[in-house]
């Protein structure tokens, strides 16, 4: 998901609240086809779909009807609640008894460590692809598109198809990890999305903060950036249920976090 | 063969509304291929509207324009980058700021091609762009990877000019593209602006503010006022042409 935001965020500079919407699409999708016995790859396959639908809704309310991303987002993400309750028939919808993709590593001894080894080669496997797409012609302009659009028209690109390509890539980056979640939880409910975006915002921005200490940092190094913003945001606020946050206070905790993040490097600029 | 001819072109603002403005009154214009052409004017005349449809940033209310006897009305800006290449008038947005120097020239290689799923900055692509970037004297030939957003305003601006002039557009449009510079930057971007149309004998129009320039550049000269064309020299009239002249007509056009 870090990655799905880092498109949207840093490529397009849009903050892309259907994640939240798309998140728990990706789970909810995964949760109602593995119940039905349906195969895992084709499932990835229908998840990776359903959500890049999700993003291409978003991106052309944005680009054609002329809306703000915040709101085209919104709008998704509102309408998407309705979709995912639809997709479930309710909202929870256990997973006890299915195979799940860490099974592939069955040789491996505990569940854990199959977990682990899965998320290492999912993460592997993004990594060396975005680091190679956002290289190419296609990305280099895609990468533009966010950050000087009138050039990036002026040199012949459609910055609205590019926006809705770009969204559609996030989303369906974001419902792959709502499939990986609901499968390690077991379950996949209705409500699990709310505030997921600020996770993966905090999680770049944390990132970006690790990485602006180098001079100009490779794509590759970006990515890897992401990955441990996701990582440090994760300890962060499971350090901060350990020293005794009452759970409920979860998201709250998580908004500061971001907060702090964000915010702190500016406090300090304006105040020289 | 007309490189550019436009035909009865308007534009309105606010259409509609009590703050309606022509920005555009029915303006024809044609332009034979290898003219540089200069378009002065006070703020509002419409030089910088002209160009804006020119280049299809804007669509226009009436008239027609057409680019080598293709009718491009009608088509979005992206797609008239077959022809068009630009500079603008802010530094910032002629270039990328967070993609390296390198990356930035592959994007305007590709100005009339198709963006494909291939990595197209290699060895022969670098070594290509040091050469051109290596005119500029700056040093910058070594800093191919750095990001274009820790450059100054006056080398974005030499940096955009070489990008749009890399694959020889068949019509350059330059708004006003010292605007934002120091005096010796300007210098620099024109001189290098001018010598690029010279050598690649480029169609170019050029918006300026600077009468001096709109004197010393260019093989034809307008001014307009009030979105109409109010007066069109050749290259033989301009040559005779005093600065004093030229700020008479402002003078005139102000007091109208």
């Amino acid at each position: 998901m870090g990655f799905g935001i880092y498109i949207s965020l840093r490529i397009f500079n849009i903050p892309d609240i259907t994640t939240d919407g798309s998140y728990t699409l990706g789970a909810a999708v995964t949760a109602s086809l593995l119940t039905q016995g349906i195969a895992l790859p084709l499932v990835v396959l229908i998840v990776m779909g359903a959500g890049a639908l999700a993003g291409a809704c978003t991106g052309i309310i944005h680009t054609r009807f002329k809306i703000q991303p915040l709101l085209a987002g919104i709008l998704v993400m509102t309408s998407l609640y309705s979709v995912n309750l639809n997709i479930m028939g309710r909202s929870n919808l256990p997973l006890l008894g299915v195979e799940n993709a860490a099974g592939m590593f069955r040789f491996l001894p505990s569940i854990q460590t199959q977990w682990l080894l899965l998320l290492l080669v999912i993460i592997i496997f993004l990594v060396a692809f975005l680091s190679w797409f956002l290289k190419t012609d296609f990305g280099v302009s895609m990468r533009a598109t966010g950050n000087s659009e009138l050039m990036v028209r002026a040199l012949g690109v459609n910055t609205q198809n590019m926006k809705v390509i770009g969204l559609a890539m996030a989303n369906a980056l974001t419902s792959v990890s709502g499939f990986l979640v609901c499968q390690f939880q077991q379950f996949s409910d209705i409500n699990m999305g709310i505030g997921i975006v600020i996770f993966g915002l905090g999680s770049v921005m944390m990132g970006e903060a690790f990485i602006s200490i180098l001079k100009a940092p490779s794509i590759l190094k970006r990515l890897l950036g992401v990955v441990l913003g996701c990582v440090v945001f994760r300890l962060i606020v499971a350090v901060a249920l350990d020293l005794g946050i009452n759970p409920n206070w979860l998201k709250a905790v998580t908004a500061v976090i971001v907060l702090l993040v964000v915010g702190i490097p500016n406090l300090k600029k304006s105040s020289i | 063969m007309k490189m550019l001819d436009i035909e009865q072109l308007t534009k309105y603002f606010n259409r509609g509304t009590p703050s309606e403005v022509v920005a555009l009154d029915h303006v024809s214009l044609a332009m034979e291929e290898k003219e540089f052409l200069v378009i002065i004017g006070s703020n509002g005349s419409g030089k910088t509207t002209l160009l804006n449809l020119i280049a299809g940033n804007h669509f226009a209310d009436a008239g027609s324009l057409s680019i080598q006897n293709i009718d491009v009305t009608s088509q979005p800006d992206y797609a008239r980058s077959k022809w068009i290449a630009r500079v603008f008038q802010d530094p910032l947005k002629g270039t990328a700021p967070d993609l390296s120097i390198l990356e930035n020239f592959r994007l305007a290689s590709l100005r009339t091609k198709s963006k494909s799923l291939r990595t197209g900055i290699n060895q022969l692509f670098r070594k290509r762009v040091q050469e051109l970037v290596s005119v500029l004297n700056l040093g910058l030939e070594n800093k191919l990877d750095t990001l274009v957003g820790k450059l100054s305003g006056g080398q974005r601006q030499a940096l955009t000019l070489l990008m749009a002039t890399m694959d020889q557009p068949k019509l350059l449009l330059l708004d006003e593209p010292t605007a934002a510079l120091d005096p010796r930057s300007s210098a620099v971007v024109m001189e290098l602006a001018n010598r690029i149309i010279t050598v690649q004998q480029l169609t170019a129009i050029l918006v300026t503010h600077n009468l001096k320039q709109a004197l010393d550049y260019g093989s034809r000269l307008i001014m307009m006022d009030s979105g109409q064309i109010k007066r069109d020299f050749q290259q033989i009239e301009k040559s005779t042409l005093q600065l004093a002249d030229m700020q008479q007509w402002f003078y005139e056009s102000a007091a109208v």
